[in-house]
């Protein structure tokens, strides 16, 4: 029991010392890399109740993220004249995000597999279109000048300085994401202990059963959308205040595409799984950039165009960890073992005809 | 009715090519369960590798439908590689895995794709050479070009053609078959993989075909051209019943009048409020609406449900 | 305890290629001499790549113009070098390069390509004191947030939109125009403003179409504005689209002149459009590159070098020769020296005369119309520009 707290004590004080290593050893960009890989976190972990836990496959999960974006970014800049505080628009986020949920989930409730997956992407893709259309969000031009995140006094955005070492806005927004995410994991993890959780796993196992067995497989599904869509919306609401500028091209369909890779290739499920999937898709595009400096020193010329060199790794990345690892890099061994009972039967269900 | 004529004319047209598309997600789709992200990736090498075929040709100042057709036939058996080689490595080992892991590394193998393409072909937008005079056909006041004819003719015959394979030949009964079960297949003495592979081969030829008929009716070629392309003929064929041959046509073509149409009419129907700007809104709206009432699209089999 | 091997060996993989990356500091630089790192932000990847290429080409063309002059500054001999990064039009990535430029200490920024990545990467340059100079955004916000250290080189959107609006009624006199945009900040700014001006006046402004910038057919737009018969179309948006476009107006028998911004007045526009593009008008800001005393000559290096200007090149050899000539009159390369220097520009380009106003917006700035004749832009009018 000892050990365990010594433990929790270290990667405690690991998580606080990890920016200011990351800027002395890697500069500042880093530091804001790590923001937006907590950001990730925080959608990876929401995306994953919907996939992970209820196994709903969702395309459009980033049109939560949008919602609660451009809910802050309308309330809390000079747009509309508005500015109001964190403590007000954050729940309020994921309330917003959390009926656009549930309104998403109504109709698409009878619906299975892949044909969830287009539904999914198509209301992604009318969120953005509604976002890049209307008045309310100044259309394809977004919104700019938004508040930095607030809260009491303390302003995230401005320079702050602990014990003479200067602390940048980065730094601040690094410690509010740790706690949000923090408190994310909790919810995540009591989520999937609870009853609701072990229902869920049921509908993703065996719908069929599971409504046989007395389930609301309706109420369990609209709940795991709400939920998901919630977290969602409080990365949005966050990402808003820290980017201070927000148009329609920052909700694409390809972000979707992103957040779902970090949950399959992180491990369905497996809380651990899916924060280290979210951390790695969004460091690595970053960390193939010195690919020209490589070739320079390497060949002593620039071959290949590096920008599309380190796409290109990107995607082999994704290909090789998947044939390697296709339960994700850390999966869950709860559902390892489920996955390999399958086995025997995969395979064997009746599929539509050619 | 000129005009709605010419947007009727316009979307077949356009719904066609979608349909072609539609094809490949449909045919792999139905055999392997997979969504096959990089589809639209290999429309695109099938419109470049046509493309460099024409230019080649174009400078020495052939021209004519002949150049078209050899720049498709010499993209057929690159895409066809391509697929084949796709399979191979991105999917072959991920049979037995859980169903989102070939997802993930279909959507590895398109961003792959672009940044190849890129790297070959240059991030130019690349002009498809004129080759063809292109005469235009007035039919109660709407135009229809030749290219435009063609690309319909060669739709209806590949279709039929499709068809005629998946419908009448052992190739096409063993394909069924290996949809139906593939393991009970393999027990009957068919090859699985053989045929998978026979599936992946036909769906990029059909790519081919279509990459090098988009890039000659629109004139343009770039690396980038697939994403959407594939996007689109995917939601064709879950509109028309993923996993259905008639289905792919049926939801290509209603999606490409759809479009057209909503282009064309929302502003007015809305008087002014709503624009061709929504007109992807339409679309989706209209997907959602379908599979509200047929869950498994408008041909797809119903009670396929697995018990 | 396998299970966690191939996380543990991804991650030392991961730190491996960084520390990499960043053990390679700018080196080649003889003793005694100053390196003074210029960074530049553009797309090199996704749908833009070629346009972020162009700029990239650009900015490379005049670093290297710069260092064959062999600059004293500040009593030091001084050598430019260019750092390049793919921002890929994503305005999250272009905040981690921007932040990337600030820890790498650059001397000054050329870019971003897009207004999307150049609004919210110019408040990290204006936190870290560097000058940043847009050659390609448009949208009026990016110079009205009160950042000290953004400028550009490129009239905005409400600029160019107003002089052609006024033009399509004055020269070419049209009566009724179709506007179609491609929904981006860029194109839908500019046909905004055009709209505007079109109807001040008094052409009738029959509709206002909207595309997407991924989009090849654009049939069902057209064929709705062929049922309105306008005298002229005028789109928003860039040459990957209009090129296209031009084939289908014709095809369409649509006979309505056409007009487009600077994002279709390109080389790219004549291949795309072919022949269908006979007779289309353009608009480039700045004076006809032939007319100015540089411009010839800048012309025929590029186009030796690196092949056709694509688009904004021009626009980003000016602005890297806008700060240099203000590091010269600082007689330094610290930003916060030279800064107020670069605000008092005063400097013959290749593109223009370049001023800027106390926003950082160009002063003046004259638009050329461009007309396509026998397959070569043709300048035709100087619009604007009030010395």
């Amino acid at each position: 029991m000892k050990s365990k707290v010594w433990l929790g004590l270290l990667s405690l004080a690991l998580i606080i010392a990890l920016p200011f290593g990351t800027d002395l050893i890697l500069g500042r960009s880093w530091v804001r890399l790590l923001d937006f890989a907590l950001l990730y976190a925080m959608l990876a972990l929401g995306l994953n109740i919907v996939v992970g836990y209820a196994g709903l496959l969702d395309l459009g999960y980033v049109a939560f993220y949008a919602v609660g974006a451009y809910l802050y970014a309308m309330l809390a800049s000079p747009h509309l004249g508005m500015h109001w505080p964190l403590w007000a628009l954050l729940p309020m986020g994921a309330l917003v995000a959390a009926s656009f949920g549930a309104l998403l989930g109504a109709p698409t409730l009878g619906l299975r597999g892949d044909y969830l997956a287009i539904v999914t992407m198509g209301f992604g893709e009318i969120i953005r279109i509604f976002l890049r259309n209307l008045n309310v969000t100044n259309g394809p031009a977004g919104i700019d000048l938004i508040d930095p995140i607030q809260i009491g006094g303390f302003s995230f955005g401005a320079n702050h300085s602990l014990l003479g070492w200067d602390l940048p806005g980065i730094y601040s927004y690094y410690f509010l994401f740790i706690i949000l995410t923090a408190l994310i994991i909790l919810i995540s993890h009591r989520l999937s202990d609870s009853r609701i959780g072990r229902a869920w796993s049921a509908i993703r196992e065996d719908e069929i059963a599971a409504k046989s067995s007395g389930l609301n497989t309706r109420h369990l599904k609209l709940m795991a959308f709400a939920m998901g869509a919630a977290f969602g919306g409080v990365s949005g609401v966050l990402f808003a205040g820290f980017q201070g500028f927000i148009s329609p091209e920052s909700f694409t369909m390809g972000e979707s595409i992103m957040i779902l890779c970090m949950v399959v290739l992180g491990g369905m499920g497996h809380i651990s799984g899916v924060i280290m999937g979210a951390i790695l898709l969004a460091i690595l595009p970053e960390a193939f950039r010195p690919l020209s400096q490589f070739q320079q020193a390497t060949f002593g010329h620039v071959w290949l165009d590096p920008a599309n060199l380190r796409m290109l790794m990107f995607a082999i990345a994704l290909i090789v960890v998947m044939i390697i690892r296709p339960e994700g890099l850390w999966p869950s061994p709860v559902h390892r073992r489920e996955l390999h009972a399958n086995d025997s039967e995969a395979g064997s269900s009746q599929k539509a005809a050619l | 009715m000129d005009i709605f004529l010419q947007q009727v004319i316009n979307g077949l047209v356009q719904g066609s090519l979608y349909a072609l598309v539609a094809l490949g997600y449909t045919m792999v789709y139905g055999i392997i369960e997979l969504v096959n992200f990089a589809h639209g990736e290999v429309v695109m090498v099938g419109a470049l590798v046509g493309l460099s075929v024409i230019e080649r040709m174009a400078a020495r100042g052939d021209t004519g439908w002949g150049v078209i057709a050899i720049g498709v036939l010499v993209a057929i058996p690159s895409c066809m590689a391509l697929g084949l080689g796709i399979e191979r490595i991105a999917y072959r080992p991920l049979r037995k895995a859980p169903r989102l892991a070939p997802l993930i590394s279909a959507i590895g193998v398109s961003i792959a794709l672009q940044q190849l393409a890129a790297l070959i072909w240059g991030r130019n937008y690349l002009h498809y050479p004129d080759v063809l005079a292109n005469p235009q056909f007035h039919i109660g006041g709407a135009v229809i070009t030749q290219v435009q004819l063609v690309i319909l003719g060669i739709t209806g015959i590949l279709m039929l053609g499709t068809w005629v394979i998946v419908q009448k030949t052992a190739l096409g009964r063993a394909m069924r078959a290996s949809a139906q079960n593939p393991s009970v297949a393999g027990l009957m003495g068919v090859n699985v993989d053989r045929i998978i592979a026979s599936t992946f081969l036909m769906g990029s030829g059909l790519a081919a075909v279509a990459g090098v008929l988009v890039g000659t009716y629109y004139g343009v070629g770039n690396h980038t051209m697939g994403f959407m392309l594939g996007l689109k003929a995917f939601t064709a064929a879950v509109l028309g019943g993923i996993g259905s041959l008639w289905g792919a046509m049926l939801g290509g073509l209603l999606l490409g009048v759809i479009e057209n149409l909503g282009a064309g009419y929302l502003s007015s129907l809305t008087n002014g409020a709503i624009g061709s700007n929504y007109s992807d809104v339409l679309a989706f709206l209209m997907l959602i609406g379908v599979l509200i009432f047929r869950p498994s699209g408008l041909m797809g089999e119903r009670g396929s449900e697995k018990v | 305890m396998p299970r966690l091997l191939t996380p543990i060996v991804l991650s030392l993989i991961t730190i491996g290629l960084v520390s990499c990356g960043k053990s390679t500091e700018p080196s080649s630089a003889s003793p005694g001499t100053l390196t003074v790192l210029i960074g530049a932000s553009n797309p090199m990847t996704g749908p833009q790549a070629h346009l972020g290429k162009d700029n990239e080409n650009g900015t490379r063309m005049a670093i290297e113009d710069a260092n064959a002059q062999g600059l004293t500054i500040g009593g030091q001999k001084v050598k430019f070098e260019l750092v390049s990064e793919d921002d890929s039009a994503d305005p999250k990535t272009g905040t981690i390069v921007a932040q990337k430029f600030a820890d790498q200490k650059v001397s000054g920024v050329i870019g971003h390509l897009n207004s999307g990545t150049t609004i919210p990467a110019s408040r990290i340059y204006s936190e870290a004191g560097i000058p940043q100079i847009s050659p390609s955004a448009t949208n009026p916000k990016y110079t009205h947030q009160g950042f000290k250290t953004a400028f550009r080189v490129i009239p905005n959107d409400t600029q160019q939109g107003g002089e052609l609006g006024r033009y399509v009624a004055s020269k070419i006199g049209a009566k009724t125009v179709a506007v179609m945009d491609d929904s981006t900040q860029y194109g839908q700014g500019l046909a905004n403003q055009f709209e505007e001006a079109a109807k001040a006046a008094g052409v009738t402004v029959l509709t206002h179409e909207h595309t997407d910038d991924k989009a090849t057919d654009f049939q069902a737009i057209l064929t709705n504005i062929k049922a309105k018969k306008p005298d002229i179309i005028f789109y928003g948006g860039m040459d990957a689209q209009s090129g296209p476009m031009m084939k289908q107006i014709r095809s369409l028998g649509i006979q309505a002149k056409f007009l487009t911004g600077d994002g279709g007045c390109s080389t790219e526009f004549l291949t795309l459009a072919g022949a269908a593009g006979e007779g289309a008008y353009c608009s480039l800001p700045g004076m006809p590159i032939e007319k100015m005393p540089k411009g010839e000559d800048f012309k025929k290096r590029f186009n030796a070098k690196y092949g056709e200007i694509q688009d904004y090149s021009p626009y980003c050899y000016d602005a890297v020769m806008v700060m240099i000539d203000a590091m010269k009159r600082a007689d330094s390369t610290v930003p916060s020296k030279y800064l107020p220097e670069l605000a008092k520009s005063n400097y013959d380009g290749v593109t223009a005369h370049i001023s800027f106003d106390e926003n950082g917006d160009l002063k003046g700035g004259v638009i050329t119309v461009y007309k396509l004749l026998s397959g070569k832009w043709v300048p035709q009018d100087t619009l604007g520009g009030k010395p």
